[in-house]
C-alpha cells in the first residue's frame, strides 16, 4: 500500500501510542489527528477504550470529526469537566495533546512565549497540562517539526511537566509522570533513551535521521537501526475515511503531502 | 418584614451591588454558559480593579478590553470554536493585568477549598512546571504520612460569583439546562454572595421534576439575587436553547485590533441587544457545540 498521504501515515503511526494501553483506558483526543488515531486503536486492537464526544458524553462508538448535523452520538455515559478533573489523578488516562513547544525533557508549553509579564506571544494558558502530565500517560503531536517547536534549552513557559529532576522536590519524579511518544510530520519519537532521553523511534518514508536532527533544537538519541514508519493498511485507511467524511485530514499538514516523499518530485 | 425568598432583581441591580476591587468568580467555561448580560453591564459600569476568576472565554476578553481587570486567575482563555481569544491575548501581552495562571484541576481545588473553609487542598498538579515558578505564593507541603510532596493549592475565596442558568425561581433555585454544569456550584460555594442570570424566571413548582432535579447543583441559600435575562449567555452557548454564535464571536475577536469602541457602542451599550445581534429566532437557531 503506497497510495496514501502523510496525514494518513501519521494517523496510523499515532494509533500505535495506544498499543500497550490498559484495556479500558480513558483516551483524551484533542484535534483531528489524535481523534482519528484513537479511533483506529479502538476499532482494531483496543475495543474497551473510553472516549468522549468532545462536549460532555462518553461515546460508545467514535464520533466523526467535523460537522455532523445528522449524526447522533451513541452515548454510554457522561464525562463532564468536573468528572474529568476528578479522575485525572487516578491515572488511568492517556492524553494525546498538541502543545506549541516541547524540549529535551518532554516539558511542554501552551501558555506564552517571551517575558512572562509581557509575553511576545500569548497562547491559550496552561489548561490541564500540569495535571495531565504528572498523572497520566502523555503523547504529543506536532504538525511542523522545527526548532521553534522542538526547542533548544527549556520551553518558554513550562506548562506540562517533564523529566527534569531539577524541577521536583527531592529530585523525584511524580508517580504518574509517563511520557510516551511524539508524532510529527517527519518521524515518531519516544522517551525510551537513557534517563527518558528522546529517541527516534521511526522515520517517515524518505526522511533521514540527519534531517530530523537538523530540525530539532536538542540532541536526539540515534538507535543503531531506525525502522521506517509502517505503511497504513487498507483496513486502517477505511477507518480513517469512515470517521473523516469531510477529509479534514487534508489540512493536518501544510499542502497535504503524499506519504512517500519521492512521489512529491 | 421583607420577603427573603423573593430574590428577583435586574441585571443592572446585580452590577450596582458590586464594588471596586472585588474578587469575582464567573461561571461557565470558555464560550459556554457565560453570564454575558451581566458582563456587558460591568463593561458599561464604572467598576474597576477587579480580580477575575474564570475558566475564561469572551467574559475575560471583554472585561480585559474594558480595562476592568487588575488580576486574572485562569487556566486558559478560549472561544472554543475559535481557539484563541484576541482581546485576552492583546491585554495579556501588553501586561495590562497581573495573572495567577494555574492548572484546570488546581483551579477547581481552589474553589473547593474555599467552599469548605480550608486554607488549601493538596494535589500533584503543578509540580515540575512554571506554575510554581510564577506563583511563588503557592507552596508545596510534605505529606504527614509519607515522603511525598504535594502542591498546597490555596483556597480561591471569592467576594461574588456570577453565573448564567436556564431557569431560576424567585427563591434562587436554579436549573442548568446545558449538558455540562461545569463548576458553577463551586463558584457559588466559594463566594460570599452569588448572583444568577437566567433565561426565564419560573414558578418553584417547575422544579418538581425528576429530570430537572439532577441538574440543579446550586444551593439557593448561596444565591443573593436572580435576574431574568433571556439570551443572557449570547454570544456564548446555553444548551439546550442555543449554541454559540461563531460569526458574532469572530467579529468580536477582530475588534481586539480595531473597533472595540464601536463594538461597545453597537452591542454592549444597546438597549435592544437581541435585535442588534440578529433577533430571537437567529439565536435559537444557533447549533449547539460539537467538537
Amino acid at each position: 500500500m503506497t497510495d496514501y498521504t502523510l496525514a494518513e501515515l501519521a494517523i496510523c503511526a499515532a494509533s500505535e501510542i495506544f498499543r500497550d494501553e490498559t484495556p479500558e483506558v480513558f483516551a483524551t483526543l484533542i484535534g483531528t489527528l489524535p481523534k482519528l488515531a484513537g479511533y483506529i486503536a479502538k476499532e482494531t486492537f483496543l475495543p474497551g477504550m473510553m472516549m468522549s464526544d468532545g462536549v460532555y458524553y462518553l461515546a460508545s462508538e467514535p464520533v466523526p470529526v467535523g460537522p455532523r448535523p445528522d449524526f447522533e452520538t451513541k452515548r454510554e455515559g457522561r464525562i463532564g469537566y468536573e468528572r474529568v478533573f476528578t479522575i485525572v489523578a487516578a491515572g488511568n488516562r492517556h492524553a494525546f495533546v498538541g502543545p506549541v513547544q516541547v524540549d529535551k525533557y518532554g516539558q511542554m508549553n501552551l501558555s506564552c512565549i517571551g517575558d512572562y509579564k509581557k509575553p511576545k506571544v500569548t497562547m491559550l494558558g496552561v489548561r490541564g497540562l500540569p495535571g495531565n502530565t504528572v498523572n497520566n500517560r502523555t503523547s504529543m503531536f506536532f504538525a511542523s517539526h522545527n526548532k521553534r517547536a522542538l526547542v533548544a534549552d527549556e520551553v518558554s513557559m513550562v506548562s506540562g511537566a517533564g523529566y527534569n529532576p531539577a524541577r521536583y522536590p527531592n529530585g523525584k519524579y511524580p508517580i504518574g509522570l509517563d511520557h510516551r511518544q511524539i508524532i510529527t510530520n517527519l518521524c515518531v519519537l519516544d522517551f525510551e533513551g537513557p534517563n527518558h532521553a528522546i529517541r527516534v523511534r521511526s522515520l517517515h518514508p524518505g526522511v533521514t535521521f540527519e534531517e530530523v536532527q537538523e530540525n530539532t533544537g536538542f540532541e536526539l538519541m540515534r538507535p543503531d537501526n531506525i525502522p521506517t514508519t509502517a505503511d497504513p493498511t487498507q483496513a486502517q485507511l477505511d477507518i480513517i475515511a469512515k470517521y473523516d467524511p469531510h477529509n479534514l485530514r487534508a489540512y493536518i499538514f501544510k499542502d497535504n503531502p503524499p506519504g512517500v516523499r519521492e512521489k512529491a518530485a | 418584614m421583607t420577603n427573603i425568598l423573593d430574590k428577583r432583581m435586574s441585571v443592572a441591580g446585580i452590577v450596582a451591588s458590586l464594588e471596586d476591587g472585588m474578587t469575582i468568580g464567573i461561571g461557565g467555561w470558555g464560550a459556554r454558559q457565560k453570564p454575558m448580560a451581566i458582563i456587558r453591564e460591568i463593561v458599561k459600569s464604572n467598576l474597576k480593579d477587579l480580580t477575575i476568576v474564570s475558566y475564561g472565554g469572551c467574559d475575560v476578553g471583554m472585561l480585559a478590553s474594558a480595562g476592568k481587570i487588575k488580576k486574572l486567575v485562569f487556566s486558559f482563555v478560549t472561544l472554543d470554536a475559535i481557539p484563541l481569544e484576541a482581546h485576552f491575548r492583546r491585554a495579556r501581552s501588553a501586561g495590562e493585568f497581573d495573572v495567577m495562571e494555574i492548572d484546570e484541576g488546581m483551579f477547581q481545588l481552589g474553589l473547593k477549598a474555599a467552599a469548605q473553609r480550608l486554607d488549601f487542598l493538596p494535589c500533584v498538579a503543578g509540580l515540575g512546571t512554571d506554575v510554581m515558578t510564577y506563583n511563588p505564593d503557592i507552596k508545596t507541603i510534605k505529606s504527614p504520612y509519607s515522603d511525598e510532596h504535594y502542591v498546597a493549592m490555596p483556597a480561591l475565596k471569592l467576594d461574588v460569583a456570577l453565573c448564567h442558568v436556564t431557569e431560576a425561581d424567585q427563591r434562587g433555585n436554579s436549573w442548568i439546562g446545558g449538558p455540562d454544569m461545569f463548576f458553577d456550584e463551586w463558584f457559588c460555594r466559594a463566594a460570599k454572595k452569588s448572583y444568577l442570570s437566567c433565561e426565564r424566571i419560573v414558578e418553584t413548582s417547575a422544579f418538581n421534576d425528576d429530570y430537572k432535579i439532577l441538574r440543579m447543583p446550586i444551593e439557593r441559600s448561596r444565591v443573593a439575587g436572580v435576574a431574568e435575562a433571556e439570551f443572557g449567555a449570547h454570544p456564548t452557548s446555553n444548551g439546550p436553547d442555543y449554541g454559540f454564535d461563531v460569526a458574532h464571536l469572530k467579529a468580536y475577536n477582530a475588534t481586539a485590533k480595531e473597533g472595540w469602541e464601536d463594538y461597545v457602542s453597537e452591542f454592549v451599550g444597546a438597549d435592544n441587544y437581541t435585535e442588534k445581534v440578529g433577533g430571537a429566532e437567529h439565536i435559537r437557531s444557533l447549533p449547539l457545540p460539537a467538537f
